[in-house]
């Protein structure tokens, strides 16, 4: 079974508030000098992958769209075990919405070939829309599944655990098919090998340009939006914490739930 | 004039708290600009839905009836959806951002050529714009998006806006619509639903919810929490780390990619506050955070704060618990 894994990578969402820019007119984050990482669920994303290959074979290739740094992304999911890699990068797909992200990565997915899953994470740690393994389905007229912890193929088809609000449910699709992968206790993304993270580190990762892959200009980057982005804040916390005090443990307890009664919240 | 509709699935004879939010995101366009807000239920009509659904702002009801096709929901609603929202031709679409929406709000936008904003959390009409909030950077920001092409479809980040006030006295209108279903566009299959116990009240419902983090170290410490959450008569939660753990079931996650909460009361114990978890948990009323290290980011986002080791803590604060309910 071949796989295609999108990843993207992303300033590292952790980074303390202090460090948080955004740039006024980009409406975008300021990288500075923060650390790039895979966006969290795409790491599962890949460790799903990874564990299919062990079970059925194939060949799994990360494909990641963003700035050349990403060819970073792309070469860590490389020493994670995936077999192949490929970054789209072109300044004239900056900018795009999940639209344009799904058109381009559907373009790529396509110039790749012989494809029988297609995976991204459930949502990115920066823009967080949910929206691009669907798109993708639609895109390559595919079933999608959405939020799916773990997947089975067996017999051309795949059944995918779906995790909705009060439990989860076993998904059924035929393949070629996409699905965006939620983390459990299942798919804990692994640690590379030193020696992998070095082989991956030699390798040249190709690098396509919109026009290598035919992508409809007039639905990508700013332009081809269907909403206007008018402005991004950072969201302004009271963050004025009260800390309770206590000679022991058994003290702070004590006048924790006193000064909770006496807030009246219990 | 901003024509608004609401999709709900088919329920009881009562609405969803979900399906109140949303209408209420629906009269927050639709009553400054004169618009009507109509509520589409993906099923056949339930006794008393129709006047609870009015009561709660629709002023129509459209009964889609498809063939029962209950297993293979999301493509089913796609496919009904994509003729009933040029049949009402409303502007804008909203739906709740809950698992069905995930599925069916990018697809049904696709195929309608529409704009799509998830996680809606305040949405106002502007002049011939429609303007949407919703959270950027895992809810470190506040982005805004505004349409000037329409349709879009819209799914109401919960536990975010209210319902609108109940109206009463409004007669609202109902039909039945009738859309067929081309098999072939049916691909996915439920085979099996497993449901996560639920003892007690729900988590996202709950006023009080007591949630563990990493900081528990395993599984054991939850019954703890269990038994904090029902004294105050609250729901236990969880973050991404414990449930990555398997500490505790997935639907017990708060955050980014679980449950929104906003109870009066929320109890953070062994959590760092990482920005995906904050991002479930921030409108609640009072946060109390319970961490053995001072630096941990949970402290700049909790109303109070004890510094010590849970272990240490917890049970006292139990005891002084429950002797203050009962006093």
């Amino acid at each position: 079974m071949n796989i295609v894994v999108c990843i993207k990578q992303i300033i590292d969402p952790e980074i303390p508030a202090e460090q948080f820019k955004l740039d006024p007119t980009s409406k975008r984050q300021v990288r500075g000098g923060l650390a790039l990482v895979i966006s969290a669920y795409d790491q599962n994303a890949l460790e799903v992958a990874l564990q299919l290959r062990e079970r059925a074979g194939g060949r799994i290739t990360a494909l990641s769209l963003g700035e050349p740094e990403a060819q970073g992304a792309v070469k860590s999911a490389m020493g994670m075990g995936v077999d192949a890699g490929v970054l789209v990068s072109d300044p004239a797909l900056t900018g795009s919405d999940s639209f344009g992200v799904a058109h381009i990565l559907a373009k790529a997915i396509r110039k790749i070939g012989s494809t029988d899953l297609i995976l991204t994470g459930c949502v990115s740690g920066d823009t967080g829309n949910k929206m691009v393994a669907a798109l993708l389905g639609e895109e390559l007229g595919l079933p999608s599944v959405a939020f799916v912890s773990r997947i089975e193929a067996r017999d051309g088809r795949i059944v995918a655990r779906r995790v909705v609000e009060d439990g989860y449910e076993l998904v059924e699709a035929p393949l070629p098919a996409v699905a965006s992968i939620l983390s459990d206790d299942s798919n804990v993304p692994r640690y590379s090998k030193l020696k992998d993270i070095m082989a991956a580190a030699r390798k040249t990762v190709p690098v396509w340009k919109a026009a290598d892959l035919g992508v409809d200009p007039a639905r990508v980057g700013p332009g081809g939006r269907r909403l206007e982005l008018r402005d991004v804040a950072v969201v302004q916390r009271d963050s004025r914490c009260e800390l309770v005090g206590g000679e022991t443990p058994a003290e702070q307890a004590e006048r924790l739930a006193t000064r909770l009664r006496e807030l009246k919240v219990i | 004039m901003v024509d608004v509709l609401v999709v709900t699935a088919a329920e009881g004879s009562t609405p969803s708290r979900n399906t109140l939010e949303v209408l209420g995101a629906a009269r927050r366009l639709a009553d400054p600009t004169g618009g009507a807000v109509t509520t589409a239920v993906l099923g056949a009509p339930v006794e008393g839905l129709f006047s609870a659904l009015v009561a709660g702002g629709a002023d129509e009801v459209l009964w889609v009836e498809h063939p029962p096709l209950a297993d293979a929901a999301p493509d089913a609603a796609v496919a009904a959806l994509t003729h009933v929202v040029p049949h009402v031709g409303a502007a804008v679409v909203l739906l709740a951002d809950d698992s069905t929406a995930r599925e069916v709000a990018p697809r049904l936008a696709y195929r309608l050529q529409a704009g799509l904003v998830t996680e809606v959390t305040a949405v106002r009409a502007e002049g011939d714009r429609v303007v949407f909030a919703r959270p950027a950077y895992g809810g470190r920001c506040a982005a805004e998006l505004v349409a000037t092409r329409f349709p879009v479809v819209g799914t109401v980040k919960l536990r975010s806006l209210e319902p609108a006030s109940e109206r009463s006295g409004r007669p609202g209108a109902e039909r039945r619509l009738a859309v067929s279903v081309e098999p072939s566009l049916i691909r996915t299959t439920v085979i099996e639903r497993v449901t996560d116990e639920v003892r007690g009240v729900k988590l996202e419902n709950a006023r009080v919810v007591v949630s563990g983090g990493r900081g528990l170290k395993g599984p054991e410490p939850f019954r703890q929490l269990q038994e904090l959450a029902q004294m105050l008569r609250g729901a236990v939660g969880a973050t991404r780390a414990a449930t990555d753990a398997g500490w505790v079931p997935v639907s017990w996650q708060v955050g980014q990619t679980g449950k929104t909460v906003s109870p009066d009361l929320y109890i953070a114990v062994g959590i760092s506050g990482a920005i995906q978890h904050l991002a479930g948990m921030s409108g609640a009323k009072t946060i109390v955070a319970i961490n053995s290290d001072p630096d941990a980011p949970i402290f700049k986002a909790a109303h109070l704060g004890v510094v010590a080791d849970f272990k240490a803590v917890l049970p006292p604060f139990a005891a002084k618990v429950k002797a203050l309910i009962e006093s």
